[in-house]
């Protein structure tokens, strides 16, 4: 054990917890008691931290306002501290923590919001990939249509929720201002893609987040249009393949069609 | 002329063909993503950009999207925040191995890092964290900086660190610390004049005394940005290295006597938090180049004399 790292033990603990000493060997100025000066590396690595989720968690920030979001950030990051240097990933189970985090419970949607930015940001960093016009599928053989593979775009994401988090999300982003108070009792599933540089985030149909999970999960058009269809029905509603794969093909989410018999190797775990 | 040209480094079929440029003795600021489209539509004549590699280690999108048509016009600095060459424990080789790849996909005139540390045990702080200046540490970050260096091919800058603490262990001064440094691993250095003002405050120093102990003939870049006040525990000033708001006057007559010194040297507006809009930002660097102008133009008058 170097003598470094001794001390790298002791200021890291010293970070992480505030009832923790600084290290002995850190000084101030002749005569000073120097915990204050610790204290601005304490403060430096907690507020960036805390600034990094409200970019990442811009519309839970404005649900929840700036107080309750920084001592909500302050309990996750306390948790949770990062454990990589690439910042704009940090956060990717701060849904899951704002979903148990019992201040929180009088807004049960919140974790669905949380969820939609987190999707967002992955779908933000993804790999490019250029969206394909329907018009591709006029070249496969009609029967050959029920073992079609769709490949989707890396960016998409689906969003599920029990409440219009949506609509919510949408209406606070400012990217679409309903008039109508949004009605809190209907569920809302949601696509987030990026077919070129912007995010986009839409509401799908009843039936199409079981669709498009299954796709990404390599199944065949038909076994894709089999789960949507078992989805749609739970909330009464009928499944019309052809409007599905219109949306998706519109919304940019597919750039390859696969008809091989055999699911490419790794295609299966997504 | 840049003291530190970028090699070639030979390029991967999917990536766009950069011609290696190296950054010039002019200002540059740090590349900010509300700035994109601004300094895509101006087309600012400004010297170069440097952006923090961290955030441009995803896979696509607009990052890459900008930085590439960026880099297509203007000389590129990496300055990186993340590899913790500081740390007693070893460098991330994943990390190492994504800034390779960024090096090579956007060849920089210059890459740096900071005399800092930022990792430990796995957890990242996301800050840059002070180390005692003894013969030890030394061994162990000259050591991560021939790892680095021997990883990307190239030489490195090592950035001055602003501090707020000092260390009863440390053996010898900053300067006598990074002089050493430069010497074991030919890496360069980077001189932030913000820091070394932060910390001659801090520590009750003199900047002025800093910079004149300084090895400025391995100075490859230098950093200007501004810092906030604060009080430490005697109620004597401690300022904070906040990159929140512009260069304060006497961070911008330490960089005149640093020139004086030194003469030019390429050198970043870094003001990474409150962004201004791009014609603040813009102005600032104005200022900076109009700096190193007045000492372009004395040195030039001292050779023909």
């Amino acid at each position: 054990m170097t003598a470094l790292h001794e001390l790298q033990q002791a200021f890291s603990a010293a970070l992480k917890n505030a009832d923790e000493e600084a290290p002995i060997s850190v000084r101030g100025r002749p005569g000073e008691n120097p915990a204050k000066r610790f204290g601005v590396y304490r403060n430096n690595v907690t507020v960036s931290l805390v600034e990094a989720l409200i970019s990442a968690f811009p519309v839970v920030h404005r649900l929840v306002g700036d107080d309750f979001f920084r001592a909500m950030a302050r309990v996750y990051v306390g948790l949770h501290p990062p454990r990589s240097p690439l910042m704009f990933a940090y956060g990717e189970n701060f849904p899951d923590f704002v979903s148990d985090f019992p201040p929180a419970a009088s807004l049960p949607y919140l974790s669905d919001i949380a969820r939609i930015e987190a999707a967002w940001r992955r779908a933000y960093h993804a790999a490019d990939e250029k969206p394909l016009a329907i018009e591709a599928m006029a070249a496969v053989e009609q029967e050959k249509l029920p073992g079609l593979r769709l490949t989707l775009h890396p960016a998409v994401h689906v969003v599920r929720s029990r409440f219009p988090a949506i609509s919510i999300w949408l209406d606070n982003r400012g990217e679409e201002r309903t008039e109508q108070r949004i009605d809190m009792s209907s569920a809302e599933d949601g696509l987030v893609t990026r077919p070129a540089l912007d995010v986009e985030v839409r509401r799908l149909p009843s039936g199409g987040a079981a669709f498009i999970d299954a796709l990404q999960s390599g199944a065949t058009l038909e076994a894709a249009a089999g789960a949507g269809a078992d989805d749609g029905r739970r909330s009464g509603a009928r499944f019309e393949l052809s409007d599905h794969l219109v949306g998706l093909f519109q919304s940019g989410a597919v750039v390859s069609l696969n008809l091989a018999t055999v699911v490419p190797s790794g295609s299966a775990e997504l | 002329m840049s003291a530190f040209p970028a090699p070639r480094v030979p390029l991967t079929k999917e990536v766009p063909i950069m011609i290696a440029a190296s950054v010039p003795q002019r200002a540059g600021v740090g590349l900010k993503a509300q700035h994109y489209r601004d300094i895509l539509d101006d087309g600012p004549d400004l010297g170069w950009f440097e952006v923090h590699p961290e955030n441009y280690m995803g896979a696509g999108g607009a990052p890459h999207h900008y930085l590439t048509r960026v880099r297509e016009n203007y000389p590129l600095s990496l300055h990186g925040v993340g590899l913790s060459i500081g740390s007693d424990g070893p460098l991330d080789k994943d990390h190492l191995n994504r800034l390779k790849a960024l090096v090579e996909r956007y060849e920089p005139g210059l890459f740096s890092e900071h005399l800092a540390w930022s990792t430990h045990d796995d957890v990242f702080f996301n800050d840059l964290l002070p180390v005692p200046y003894t013969e030890e540490t030394l061994q162990r970050v000259a050591d991560h900086v021939d790892e680095v260096q021997d990883a990307i091919g190239r030489q490195m800058l090592i950035e001055n660190p602003s501090t707020y603490v000092a260390f009863e262990e440390s053996t010898m001064g900053e300067v006598e610390f990074l002089s050493l440094l430069a010497k074991k691993t030919s890496c360069g250095l980077l001189l932030d004049v913000n820091n070394v003002h932060v910390s001659a405050v801090n520590h009750g120093r003199d900047a002025f005394a800093y910079v004149d102990s300084f090895p400025l003939h391995l100075v490859g870049e230098i950093h200007l940005g501004g810092h906030a006040p604060d009080t430490d525990d005697l109620g004597q000033p401690l300022l904070i290295d906040a990159h929140d708001r512009a260069v304060d006057d006497p961070v911008w007559a330490l960089y005149d006597h640093v020139l004086a010194k030194g003469g030019a040297k390429p050198t970043l507006i870094e003001w990474d938090n409150d962004v201004p809009g791009w014609s603040v930002l813009f102005e600032e660097a104005k200022r900076a180049d109009a700096v190193l102008e007045k000492h372009k133009a004395g040195i030039t008058h001292d050779c023909a004399a």
